[in-house]
Formats: structure tokens, C-alpha cells, sequence
């Protein structure tokens, strides 16, 4: 059952790597806010605003907002289509 | 504030959408020929490359690596972009990703319908595409470092910690499991043997299933769901436990596919215990995916790519819910090797893979091409169809694995078993192989319907190549503890041949440290333990050629259900000179580890000729083939080489001159003992070689007593 120590150690190292991914994640700040990184990933469309934005629910402030999703536009078109009606 | 302007690369996730859809309709299909097969034996129409032990791999391989990894990358593709706000670190690597996981692909599709296979689950493939996976898989993990390395956003959403946690694990599992000793082209030999090689497998198996089938698609549910929802995940808390509660808990689950076999008990224990733990995160993201939509089910009515998600992420509850519950070793005597196994992979495969799959294409494709999906109600009937397939698919196949569980351990009052004859149980469930076979006709229509309709989608629509986007450079301040340095690094060209210069260091490692700790191990622990003989050995890779594990298992559990319709309970020291192991993980004929002596070589004969004439009613295959084929010499000095290298005793000079006068001898043998059956055979026929093999089977153990005294 030797082959066990190989299997351990190869675990350990993966876990290892992400004990070091998690320790770097949390001294970097990466989890000093974890409310806005929910809403802010609504709003990754990435061509600039065209369309004025539908409802403030998503809006995030700074710059990530200045970014408006072009796709309001879609979103209408695809809520249009969803109106008929399904089966 | 610099404002940068990048595109979005549209042009790779279409590429991968595309081929998600064609190979899921592949595999599918194969899945259901194989399914056909099980209750209809003669629908491989006696041609050998479609026969059910060699589609099976080429069925589970083409939905998950060929299906959900296409899909996969699709998504990560998709979403990785967007939540790094930069385009994929290098076309180059996309695109060798791509076509480089598209011919690989191919060689399994080619080279599983010939046996060759390393009979390893989901690790079947031989080892020169073992190495193709590893150097695709490395430039994709390349890329996806790289992408995050250039991002513009400070925080790396929850999604892409499931990305990273797949592209590591992925690396180091592949490399473990895949150590084996080349006998040719397209043949080796795992370096492991026995009771090792089996551990290593299922940590590697177990793992595949974890880190290829969950954590991807997880951080695809964390990408996908909130956007086609339009609301933000329950709790981004959670999420953050999720994945990393799941990532330390994943791995070292693997030893439950293993309860009650030669393994050590403190091994299955600790998998049995990791499994059960594991409900708490997976539960914990189930639960995150379905709260997001708290308040927003009249959009689930509406919108197919909820529904789908919404049925998905149920059928993860559902699945990791019922993993853990199997690993309990009382659940477990019960549901192994039966075909409940079978259905809870399939209600994790159909429900999470496929329904989350079906889900992302229907969201990507109308943005790809930008326009809005062509058929909403077809996607609606989709979803319906797909989900009464697989209602039809799991549940005549749970009701046909607990039948085989029960008969298989029912006494009657007399204390015999009650069904003595294996056959009886299959028999008993064939019903449910037909029922099974049209719910997955079924899901397959639905997915006929989905290519359909997104084909129609792309012809409406006017695809976009690269999409524009805009956002904020990234301050390199923030990057503290010399990442900066290390970002550096990761945005050097030569990273990629770096990260294969260490993976190939990794393998050379291992290469050099494996057979030194192994060998001393396999010294026998049972003194009539033998190696195989060179005839024995040809018929060994026969057996493995063929698929024949797919549906026999070699390893008796020590139940008196067990031992009294198979013989004395398997020791882990009578497979020393297993290399590869073939215990196998599911029955759909009687266990073989104890085969050897327990029929005329000429009932063999007869019964690998046409299975029916002595067993009615027999579900197996015939393998005429074997009859007319003659067998393979010329390989025996590179095989046995190859296994002397891992670590079998063979003596020096053994596979020049004894081996194959050792070869003719047994030959004649097994030609004489046909001949008293009344079957006449020439002795270089592959039947032989086959037949000298199940005949060894579990005697070694057998004759020990005899020879002690």
C-alpha cells in the first residue's frame, strides 16, 4: 500500500497549493468585500452605455458603472420575445 | 483614470459551442447504441470495433471529455473574459487548445473501437494521447493563468477559483494515474499493480468527476445563473465556502468506489467519511444556485435557460446527495456493481452536465450571433423532453440496480442463495434496459431539437467576432508580496513551454521514484501467487482489448452472498502481478475472479462463440472474432519486457525462446482440453489465449491449501 504516500503526498500538494492560493486571496484583500463582486459581475458587458440604465438595482458606483451594458438593449429584446406565450 | 479598449475573443467560444453540440450528439448516440446493446445483444451485428465492452469507454469518454469538455471550455472561454475584463491571454494558446482537443478526441474515436485500451475508467485512452491531453491541457491552464494574470479586475469572482481549482487538480491527476510502461505503440502496462492500481484509479476517477464535472461547471452555474437571472447569486459568502470547503474535501473521497474490495479498511473509511462531509458545501452551493431566484420564478416560467439551470443545479443537489449516501459501506454492499450506480452518474451526467450545458448554449449563442433566441417554445419543449428523458433514463435503471442488489443477497430459508444463477437477475431487469434505452432516445431528440434551433439562431443572427469592450487598467500597486514580479513572469512568452518543461519534469520524476517503492511492495504476500504465463498474458490483453470489465468484475467482496456463489472473498496479495487492475465496477454477467477451473475450456469456447447456446437468455455479446483471429506473437517479447520493467519477475532472457516455447506448450494444453470437449481449435487462435487466461483465475489461491500440506 505504499502507492498511498504518493497519493497523499500529491494531495497534500494540491492542497498546499490552495492553502497558499487561499492565505494569498485573503492577505490581498480579495474577500474585503463580498457584496459588491456579486452584483458587479451583472455589469460585465463591456461596450459603453448607450441605453440609460433600466432599474438601479444592479448599478455599482465608480467606474465599473460608466460601463453600462449595451445589452440593455438585448435584455428588452429578449424580455419582448419571452412575452409570447410558452408551450 | 486609463480607460483601455480590448476585445473579446467570440470567435474560440463559438468554435467550442459547436463542437459541444457535435460531439454531444456522438456520444450520445454511441450511449444509446451501447444501451441497445444491453437488451439486444445482436445490435453490434457481430462486428467486433461496435461491441458493448468497447463503446462503453468510447460512450463515457465522448460525454464527458469530448460533451462536457467542449462545453466546459465554452463557458470558461465565455465567462473568463468578461470577468477579467481582457481578452484570453494568447490566440495562439486558444486555438491549440481547440484543435488540439478536437483531435484528441478523434484518436479516441478511433482508437477505443480497436481495444486499444488501458482499460483504466475514463482513463482508457494508451499513452501517446495521454501525453497529447497532457500538453493541450497545460496550454489551457497557461491561458487561463495568463487571462487572470492580465486582468482588469482587481477581484477574481468566485467563478474563476472553480476554473483555477480544475486546471491544477486536473494536471496532477492526470499525471499520477497515467504512469504506465510503454509495450509498443499502443500498448502499456500501468506501473501500478493490484490493489495500488486501483487506488490510484478511483482517487484519479473519483477526482475526474470531481474537478472535470463539478468545479468547472460550478463556476459556470456562479457565471451563467446570475446573468440570465439578472440578479445577483443568494449569497456571495457562501459562495466563497462553497469552493473552498469543496476543494479540500474533494480529494480525498476517492477510495468509496472501493468499499469492501482488498483495500485496506482505514483507506475506505476515510473515503467513506470525506464523502459524507461533502454534503454540507455541495448542499450549501445547491441551495446558493436556487435562492438566487427567490422572488424571480415567474422568470423560470418564462425563460428556458432558467428552466434548464434551474433543473441542473437540482439534479447537483440531487446527485451529492445520493454520492455520499452510497459511500456509506452498508448503502454501498448494497448498490455496488449493481446498475444504481449507473443511474446516479447518469442523473448527475444528464441532469447537471447536459441540462447546464444545454442551458450555457442557449445563453451564449443568441449573444454570440446578437439577436434573441430563434424558438422559445422549441427550447421550452427542450427542456420538457429532456427532463422525461431523463425521468425515463434513472428511474427504470434505479429500480433494475436495487433488483440485482437484492436478488443477488437473497437466501431462502434453507440458507441457499435463492437465485443461484447470476443470469436470473439479469433476466429479471432487461425490461428495464429497454425502458432505460427510450429515455435516452428521448433527451437525444431534445438535443436534435436545441442543435436545430441554434443553428436557426445563427442563421438569423450576424455573428459578432469580437465583441468591444472597455475598462479601467488595472493598478499594479495592489499587487503586494512580489506578485508583481510574478505576474511578470506569467506574461513572458516562454510560460507555456516552462509550464510543459515541468510537467515532463513531474513525469520523469515519478518515472524514476514510482518503480523503486513499488517493487519492493509487490514482493508476494501469498507464496502461490505467480506471474501470469506468456500465454496467459496475450489472453489477459484480449480480456482488456474487449471491454470485457465493463461489465465482469474480479473482485469478490467478503459477503456470504458473495462467497457462496463465487468462491473464497478476494486478498489483495493475489493481484501483485495485476497490471493493469481489472476489478472492474459493475456486473452485468458474474463475477470472474474465481473463474479459473470452474468450466471446460470447451464450454468457454462455445460460450464466447454464441453465449446463448449455453446460457439462454444471456445478455453478452458473441465474440466469433476470437475463433478466426490469430494471435498476436510478435508483441510478446516487448510485453513481456514492459511488464518485467514494472516490476514482474520474469526472468532475464524469458521473452527470447522459453517464453514462446512456454506459449506452445500451454497452447497445446488448452487445444487438448477442447479437443475433449469435442471442439476442435488451432492453438494460434486468440480463443486460445483468452481461454488459458480465465482458466487461471483466482486458482492460484485455490490450489494453496493443497499445496501447503
Amino acid at each position: 500500500m505504499s502507492v498511498v504516500i504518493l497519493l497523499i503526498l500529491a494531495s497534500l500538494a494540491v492542497g498546499l497549493v490552495f492553502v497558499g492560493a487561499f492565505v494569498w486571496s485573503v492577505r490581498s484583500g480579495q474577500y474585503e468585500d463580498t457584496l459588491t463582486p456579486s452584483l458587479r459581475v451583472l455589469l460585465d458587458d463591456p461596450t459603453p452605455r448607450i441605453h440609460s440604465q433600466p432599474a438601479g438595482r444592479t448599478a455599482a458606483p465608480g467606474p465599473v458603472a460608466e460601463n453600462k451594458p449595451r445589452r440593455g438593449k438585448n435584455i428588452a429584446t429578449n424580455r419582448e420575445s419571452q412575452d409570447e406565450p410558452i408551450i | 483614470m486609463n480607460i483601455e479598449t480590448f476585445k473579446y475573443d467570440n470567435r474560440i467560444v463559438r468554435a467550442f459551442a459547436i463542437a459541444t453540440v457535435i460531439w454531444g450528439i456522438v456520444g450520445m448516440l454511441v450511449g444509446l447504441l451501447a444501451a441497445v446493446e444491453l437488451f439486444y445483444p445482436g445490435a453490434n451485428l457481430n462486428f467486433q470495433f461496435i461491441t458493448f465492452g468497447r463503446i462503453r469507454p468510447l460512450h463515457t469518454n465522448a460525454v464527458i471529455f469530448a460533451f462536457v469538455g467542449n462545453g466546459m471550455f465554452m463557458g470558461i472561454y465565455y465567462s473568463l473574459q468578461r470577468l477579467c475584463k481582457a481578452r484570453m491571454f494568447s490566440d495562439f494558446l486558444s486555438w491549440f487548445n481547440f484543435w488540439g482537443w478536437q483531435s484528441i478526441i478523434v484518436a479516441a474515436a478511433i482508437t477505443l473501437p480497436m481495444g486499444f485500451t488501458t482499460s483504466k475508467e475514463y482513463a482508457e485512452l494508451e499513452w501517446p494521447i495521454k501525453i497529447a491531453i497532457a500538453i493541450v491541457w497545460v496550454a489551457f491552464a497557461v491561458n487561463l493563468f495568463g487571462t487572470i494574470a492580465k486582468r482588469r479586475e482587481k477581484h477574481m469572482y468566485v467563478a474563476i477559483w472553480f476554473y483555477i481549482s480544475t486546471a491544477i487538480t486536473i494536471t496532477v491527476l492526470h499525471v499520477t494515474n497515467s504512469m504506465t510502461m510503454p509495450a509498443g505503440w499502443f500498448k502499456s502496462y500501468s506501473m501500478y499493480a493490484g490493489v495500488q492500481d486501483a487506488l490510484v484509479q478511483w482517487w484519479y476517477g473519483h477526482n475526474a468527476v470531481a474537478f472535470f464535472l463539478t468545479t468547472p461547471y460550478l463556476g459556470l452555474m456562479y457565471y451563467f445563473l446570475p446573468k440570465a437571472a439578472n440578479r445577483p447569486i443568494f449569497s456571495y459568502r457562501l459562495s466563497i465556502i462553497h469552493f473552498w470547503a469543496l476543494v479540500f474535501l474533494y480529494i480525498w473521497a476517492g477510495p468509496h468506489h472501493l468499499l469492501y474490495s482488498a483495500l485496506p479498511d482505514w483507506a475506505q473509511s476515510l473515503g467513506m467519511v470525506f464523502s459524507l462531509m461533502l454534503i454540507a458545501p455541495s448542499w450549501g452551493g445547491m441551495l446558493n444556485g436556487l435562492l438566487t431566484l427567490r422572488g424571480a420564478w415567474d422568470k423560470v416560467r418564462q425563460d428556458p435557460v432558467l428552466k434548464f439551470m434551474v433543473a441542473a443545479v437540482t439534479a447537483y443537489g440531487m446527485a451529492t446527495i445520493e454520492g455520499p449516501l452510497m459511500s456509506i459501506k452498508t448503502v454501498n454492499s448494497l448498490s455496488h456493481y449493481t446498475d444504481w450506480t449507473i443511474a446516479h452518474a447518469h442523473g448527475g451526467a444528464l441532469g447537471w452536465n447536459g441540462f447546464l450545458t444545454f442551458s450555457v448554449l442557449y445563453y451564449v449563442f443568441p449573444r454570440l450571433y446578437k439577436t434573441s433566441l430563434w424558438s422559445t417554445k422549441l427550447a421550452n419543449y427542450h427542456f420538457w423532453l429532456g427532463l422525461l428523458g431523463i425521468i425515463f433514463y434513472i428511474v427504470p435503471i434505479y429500480v433494475a440496480g436495487i433488483t440485482e442488489g437484492l436478488m443477488w443477497k437473497q437466501f431462502n430459508k434453507d440458507g441457499f442463495l435463492q437465485y443461484p444463477n447470476f443470469l436470473e437477475s439479469i433476466i429479471q431487469v432487461v425490461p428495464m434496459f429497454r425502458l432505460r434505452s427510450i429515455g435516452g432516445t428521448l433527451y437525444l431528440i431534445g438535443v436534435f431539437m436545441m442543435a436545430y434551433n441554434l443553428y436557426r439562431t445563427a442563421k438569423a443572427g450576424q455573428f459578432e467576432p469580437d465583441t468591444e469592450a472597455q475598462a479601467p487598467a488595472l493598478e499594479k500597486v495592489e499587487a503586494p508580496h512580489g506578485k508583481l514580479a510574478f505576474h511578470r513572469l506569467l506574461e513572458g512568452k516562454p510560460l507555456f513551454f516552462t509550464a510543459l518543461a515541468v510537467v515532463a519534469i513531474l513525469v520523469g520524476g515519478m518515472v524514476e521514484i514510482i518503480p523503486i517503492f513499488l517493487i519492493k511492495e509487490n514482493v508476494p504476500t501469498i507464496a502461490n501467487v505467480k506471474p501470469y504465463t506468456p500465454l496467459q498474458v496475450l489472453g489477459r490483453d484480449i480480456y482488456i482489448r474487449e471491454g470485457c470489465l465493463g461489465c465482469h468484475s474480479q473482485m469478490i467482496r467478503p459477503f456470504r452472498s458473495e462467497t457462496e456463489r463465487y468462491g473464497e472473498y478476494s486478498k489483495a496479495g493475489e493481484y501483485v502481478y495485476d497490471h493493469p487492475f481489472l476489478w472492474g465496477s459493475e456486473r452485468k454477467g458474474p463475477d470472474l475472479a474465481r473463474e479459473g477451473g470452474r468450466y471446460p475450456a470447451a464450454w468457454h469456447f462455445n460460450h464466447l462463440d454464441d453465449p446463448r447456446s449455453t446460457s439462454p437468455g444471456s445478455i453478452m455479446p458473441r465474440y466469433s472474432w476470437l475463433l478466426t483471429q490469430k494471435l498476436d506473437r510478435e508483441s510478446l517479447p516487448a510485453r513481456l519486457a514492459a511488464l518485467r520493467r514494472v516490476g514482474v519477475p520474469y526472468p532475464d532472457g524469458f521473452e527470447n525462446g522459453p517464453a514462446q516455447k512456454d506459449l506452445d506448450a500451454e497452447a497445446a494444453k488448452i487445444v487438448a482440453d477442447l479437443k475433449q470437449g469435442a471442439v476442435t481449435c488451432e492453438p494460434d487462435r486468440e480463443i486460445v489465449a483468452l481461454i488459458a487466461y480465465l482458466q487461471r483465475l483466482g486458482t492460484d489461491i485455490r490450489s494453496a491449501p493443497v499445496a501447503a500440506q
